[in-house]
């Protein structure tokens, strides 16, 4: 491949400033948390007392986000891979309509869904006031992600005649999807569970709405530390939250090259 | 064992999620539905006749449409520069301006706070110029660049994958027949990166539509739909109404994202973030 044409001096230009633009606020917040006093910045000395007095104040929150996104990842496998498996096997228009009908909580906003959930379920006490019920919000809005992964990589060619082969010689399904499908879609897998799990951590517009003061997950605190607490302590939250979704994405990442080296797309 | 037939063994994989979506989405939608015409069907249609909830949807079309038309500018130079500009560290920042996407939107209010508040930064700045303290977060300035910072990370992913898979040689047939900057960019770049700005247009124009987080951490003078929903739910026990905006709210977002689909194949990785 020939190299590319350099960027033009205006495009260059504009990419500087939109870098700064996003990079600013991103080391303004990282280094609040970590000043002893904001105003007067770094000359005030760096200290984790902030960090102490979020995890304090706010460290239930940071556990309950972490086991909500674990099982929200185990509701998406159990309900999407064998969704996942009928809708690449299926041909009929039903399952071209569900398949449209299940990606509609991602199109419509959050808020909405939201809504319909209070208004239908709102008055089931134990639900309601349950952290089932901010779980039952994120896997409606994660299960297409799962679903649709594993979906198109189903649907290659080699796997319908590895399937067939293993039907031939005697497979039951179980043993087809279990022990053949599944290890060779491994990649799609993963990759949906790390999208799910990042999802779920960084959900707000659903869990605003079906949080209770009991059931609170971590962007529904930090919400409330920007709202009440110092700017350190906003600052200090924010790390966190960064310090949480990092690994993960960097893990997203790692996973995305390792595939691209072996199937060589 | 496998008795079951191909068509009998499909049903009975997707019944768990079909099931659990029939319950916990479409009953609960289809609830939703019905609830304003408990308070007559003019209810369903107070989004337009109702001056209060007009202006706010309008002003939320009104910043939504300048949000999409900045992100899609901003998101291809930036695209195009990282596509073919190599320097050391190019990854890293691409990473790092694609972080974002996972930020729930309540942390870019906080970013704006801390770049355009009371005690912010573009304060300071000001107040050592001499010009004063300036602050911008609370009004429609600080909502329309924290839509921006929110929708700048998708728009910088796709064009630059776009932008890197453009055919140079394209590029360089239309300079040596002699076309200009605003010839290459009207009949190369334009063309080349037009289904990556139909699908991530709509993705942006539909997330802004229907963001909440930011405005929220905000608390901005400029009022939003969704804010508008909030409020009627929470603070004044309107379901009704709030069901009838929202139901406003859900069919806008969801047609431009189907009407994209429509005109781009690629729009079909629909992922919006909790804006």
């Amino acid at each position: 491949m020939r190299a590319p044409r350099q960027a033009s001096a205006l495009l260059r230009a504009v990419t500087a400033l939109v870098a700064l633009f996003m990079l600013a606020p991103m080391a303004l917040s990282v280094l609040a948390g970590l000043v002893n006093n904001y105003n007067r910045g770094l000359q005030s000395g760096l200290t984790t007392r902030w960090l102490l007095e979020v995890w304090d104040g706010y460290g239930d929150t940071v556990l309950a986000s972490l086991g909500l996104a674990v099982a929200c990842v185990l509701g998406c496998l159990l309900l999407g891979l064998p969704c996942a498996y009928a809708l690449a096997r299926s041909r009929s228009r039903w399952a071209r309509l569900f398949e449209e009908l299940l990606t509609l909580p991602v199109a419509v906003p959050g808020l909405a869904s939201a809504l319909a959930l209070i208004l239908c379920y709102g008055s089931l006490q134990g639900l309601r006031q349950s952290y089932g019920f901010i779980l039952i919000g994120h896997i409606v809005f994660t299960l297409p992600f799962m679903v649709r992964n594993v979906s198109s990589a189903l649907q290659r060619d080699e796997l319908r005649s590895l399937e067939e082969a293993a039907r031939s010689l005697g497979a039951s399904f179980g043993q087809r999807f279990l022990g053949v499908l599944l290890p060779a879609v491994l990649p799609a897998i993963v990759a949906g569970c790390l999208m799910v799990f990042t999802l779920s951590v960084g959900e707000f517009n659903l869990t605003w709405m079906l949080h209770t003061p009991l059931t609170r997950t971590l962007p529904v605190g930090l919400a409330d530390s920007y709202a009440s607490m110092r700017l350190e302590i906003g600052s200090a939250y924010t790390l966190v939250f960064l310090l949480v979704i990092l690994p993960v994405l960097w893990g997203l990442q790692g996973l995305g090259h390792l595939i691209e080296k072996h199937h060589g797309t | 064992m496998s008795t079951l037939s191909p068509k009998a063994l499909c049903l009975a994989c997707a019944a768990p999620a079909l099931a659990f979506f029939a319950a916990f989405w479409l009953l609960p939608v289809l609830q939703l539905v019905a609830l304003p015409a408990q308070k007559g069907a003019a209810t369903y249609l107070a989004v337009l006749t109702e001056a209060r909830y007009l202006k706010s949807l309008l002003q939320t079309l009104a910043l939504s449409l300048a949000v999409t038309g900045a992100t899609l500018v901003l998101g291809a130079a930036v695209g195009l520069t990282l596509a073919r500009q190599r320097f050391p560290g190019r990854g890293l920042l691409l990473s790092l301006l694609t972080l974002p996407l996972s930020f729930p939107g309540v942390i870019i209010g906080f970013f704006m706070i801390l770049l355009g508040g009371r005690q912010g930064l573009v304060a300071d700045l000001s107040e050592a110029a001499g010009l004063g303290r300036h602050t911008f977060a609370y009004g429609l300035g600080g909502l329309f660049l924290a839509y921006l910072y929110f929708s700048l990370p998708r728009a910088i992913g796709s064009y630059t994958a776009a932008a890197s898979a453009m055919d140079p040689a394209l590029e360089e047939a239309a300079r040596s027949l002699g076309a200009g900057r605003w010839q290459v960019l009207r009949d190369v770049w334009i063309p080349e990166l037009a289904p990556a700005t139909v699908a991530c247009g709509a993705m942006v124009f539909a997330t802004a539509m229907g963001a909440f987080g930011t405005a929220f951490t905000l608390a901005s003078q400029f009022e939003v739909l969704p804010i508008t929903i909030y409020n009627e739910f929470t603070n004044y026990a309107n379901f009704a109404l709030a069901a009838s905006l929202s139901l406003a709210l859900g069919a806008l977002s969801w047609a431009v994202l189907w009407l994209a689909r429509r005109l781009s194949p690629e729009a079909h990785g629909s992922a919006t973030g909790g804006a």
